[in-house]
């Protein structure tokens, strides 16, 4: 097999990027997963969508209009589900279905040709610059950090919003919190993995994570490896068949999932063999 | 030095849309055990989380531990407070052991940046050693049963090392035994640590008999208050409960009084 690819400048950026965007996004996926808010990440992404194409329809930044919309939809979808008037899938919903018209429309209106918006619904890893890495590497560092400097937080947080709230714990703004930090996130791997595919990346390393764990320091540190490994793992494929990374990447993450499911502890009886299933009457 | 910790004085308070409580005053000092009893809807969790900094004040003032509550600011509050909700739904694959779940006890007292210590592992075991549960400490805790997850509950409420202990229900939704081990635990904890307590319960075979006082509260008001002999009438409970006296009866007869 010929690896000489792997010396060329995308392949290096690709690999980077994948390894970035792999740790940041996993991570995210553990508060998707445990909050039970899945949808928050096709939310998300349609409203980072929407905002790129104001960008492109009215010739600003992509970028900043995807920031803008997405932190604009965890803006409202916190403060929605915190007051518990709606459950949160609810509310994340009722965004979700606005976001998306919003990029239908905008994709009517902008003139021209759509290949950029499309691109950005598919991805391209293998295009991504320096700046893309820079991006991707920024938003990595700071989910990690926040992760470890507020871990005790967003553990109380994540285990019972109620619970935190009763210790102490500021929980609303943890909620915000995690809620702009998944928007940040789905915004900087846009380009990179593509607004459809970003939904798999965020949910399946945690999700295989969860299955193997009951210790969440050791789920978040399972889901960035998987994260990561859907990512390089993905990439080899697209490369060895010459198919779209985008795609390639996250049937990994599915496999990496069912592989998970399947081996999971979470599902088998413990040893119930070893031990007498009547204990003597007294 | 204040004697009086929690000071209601005509409290309307909002739920929602609705009003839950109509003006209600009430004090309670330290070291006292407060059971509040009534049918469901009464207000009696409202009057709780009024307590713990989180109600909505429309009129009147309370005063918990020398805090005035207005909206936002309940957070060094709810640290002093040991709060136990009823039995919560847990998600049984959530990754977090008992000794977490109890160490979260002691998160709003470390603050943050700061990572829990020797000292802070110390005092939740021995929580957790007080409530019986020191052979679980290692199990996720979406495997306990309902009694075992309120042990950890009040565990997690003891390791804030409270000056006030609210208990909302604390027995509902549990078998008669892990209803009467509770009951015998909150009564151990207030005896040992003469720990200012409030008890929510609209079941009166639930009501420790170890209350200084008890609060009748019906529709937002406070109804009735005084010693459990003089105030636990069958004809006061068949007003507050809207049953006849004659039902009121046979069922505190059927009702296996819990201590005695």
């Amino acid at each position: 097999m010929d690896f000489s690819i792997f010396g060329y400048q995308f392949m290096q950026n690709a690999i980077l990027s994948a390894f970035l965007g792999g740790i940041a996004c996993a991570t995210i996926g553990v508060f998707v997963v445990l909050m039970h808010m899945p949808f928050i990440g096709v939310c998300m992404s349609h409203a980072a969508f929407a905002g790129a194409l104001l960008g492109l329809w009215l010739g600003f930044n992509p970028l900043v209009g995807a920031f803008g919309l997405s932190l604009l939809s965890a803006a409202i979808i916190g403060p929605l589900a915190d007051r518990g008037e709606l459950s949160p899938e609810t509310s994340i919903g009722v965004i979700f279905s606005l976001m998306l018209g919003l990029a239908f429309l905008f994709m009517g209106l902008m003139p021209g040709t759509k290949s950029g918006a499309l691109e950005l619904l598919w991805g391209s890893i293998l295009t991504n610059t320096r700046s893309d890495i820079m991006l991707l590497g920024i938003v990595a560092v700071v989910v990690v950090a926040l992760v470890f400097l507020f871990f005790k937080e967003i553990q109380a947080t994540i285990f019972n919003r109620d619970t935190a709230l009763a210790v102490g714990i500021p929980a609303a703004l943890f909620l915000y919190g995690i809620l702009f930090l998944t928007g940040a996130t789905i915004t900087a791997s846009l380009r990179s993995i593509g607004g459809l595919l970003i939904f798999s990346l965020i949910l399946n390393p945690a999700a295989a994570a969860y299955q193997l764990t009951y210790n969440m320091k050791k789920m978040f540190l399972l889901s960035a490896a998987f994260g990561v490994l859907s990512g390089w793992v993905g990439l080899l494929f697209s490369y060895l068949f010459n198919a779209p990374s985008g795609a390639t990447i996250v049937v990994t993450s599915s496999v990496i999932f069912l592989i998970a499911a399947i081996f999971s502890p979470k599902r088998k009886v413990k040893g119930w063999r070893s031990q007498p299933l009547q204990e003597e009457q007294p | 030095m204040d004697n009086e910790l929690i000071v209601i004085d005509n409290a309307v308070v909002s739920y929602r849309e609705d009003i839950a409580l109509r003006g209600v005053s009430l004090k309670v000092s330290k070291g006292e055990f407060v059971g509040i009893i009534g049918p469901n809807g009464a207000g009696k969790t409202t009057l709780l989380t009024v307590v713990n900094g989180l109600g909505k004040l429309l009129e009147g003032k309370v005063r918990v531990l020398g805090h005035y509550l207005t909206p936002g600011n309940g957070h060094s509050l709810r640290k002093r407070v040991g709060y136990v909700p009823q039995v919560q739904n847990i998600d049984p694959r959530m990754p977090i052991c008992v000794r977490e779940v109890v160490m979260i006890g002691r998160y709003g007292i470390l603050g943050l940046f700061r990572r829990p210590g020797k000292s802070d592992y110390e005092i939740v075991d021995e929580a957790l050693e007080l409530v019986g549960m020191s052979h679980l400490t290692q199990r996720p805790i979406g495997h306990l049963s309902g009694g075992e997850l309120q042990r950890v509950s009040i565990a997690r409420a003891l390791a804030q090392q409270p000056e006030l202990l609210l208990l909302d229900e604390p027995t509902a939704s549990l078998d008669w035994k892990a209803q009467s081990d509770i009951l015998e635990l909150v009564k151990m904890i207030h005896n040992t640590r003469s720990l200012t307590t409030l008890f929510v319960t609209h079941d009166l075979s639930c009501l420790p008999v170890t209350c200084d006082r008890v609060v009748l509260m019906k529709e937002g008001i406070i109804w009735g208050e005084g010693s459990p002999g003089e105030l636990l009438t069958d004809d006061n409970l068949s007003r507050l409960y809207d049953m006849p006296v004659s039902v009121v009866q046979s069922r505190r007869e059927k009702a296996v009084p819990v201590h005695q």
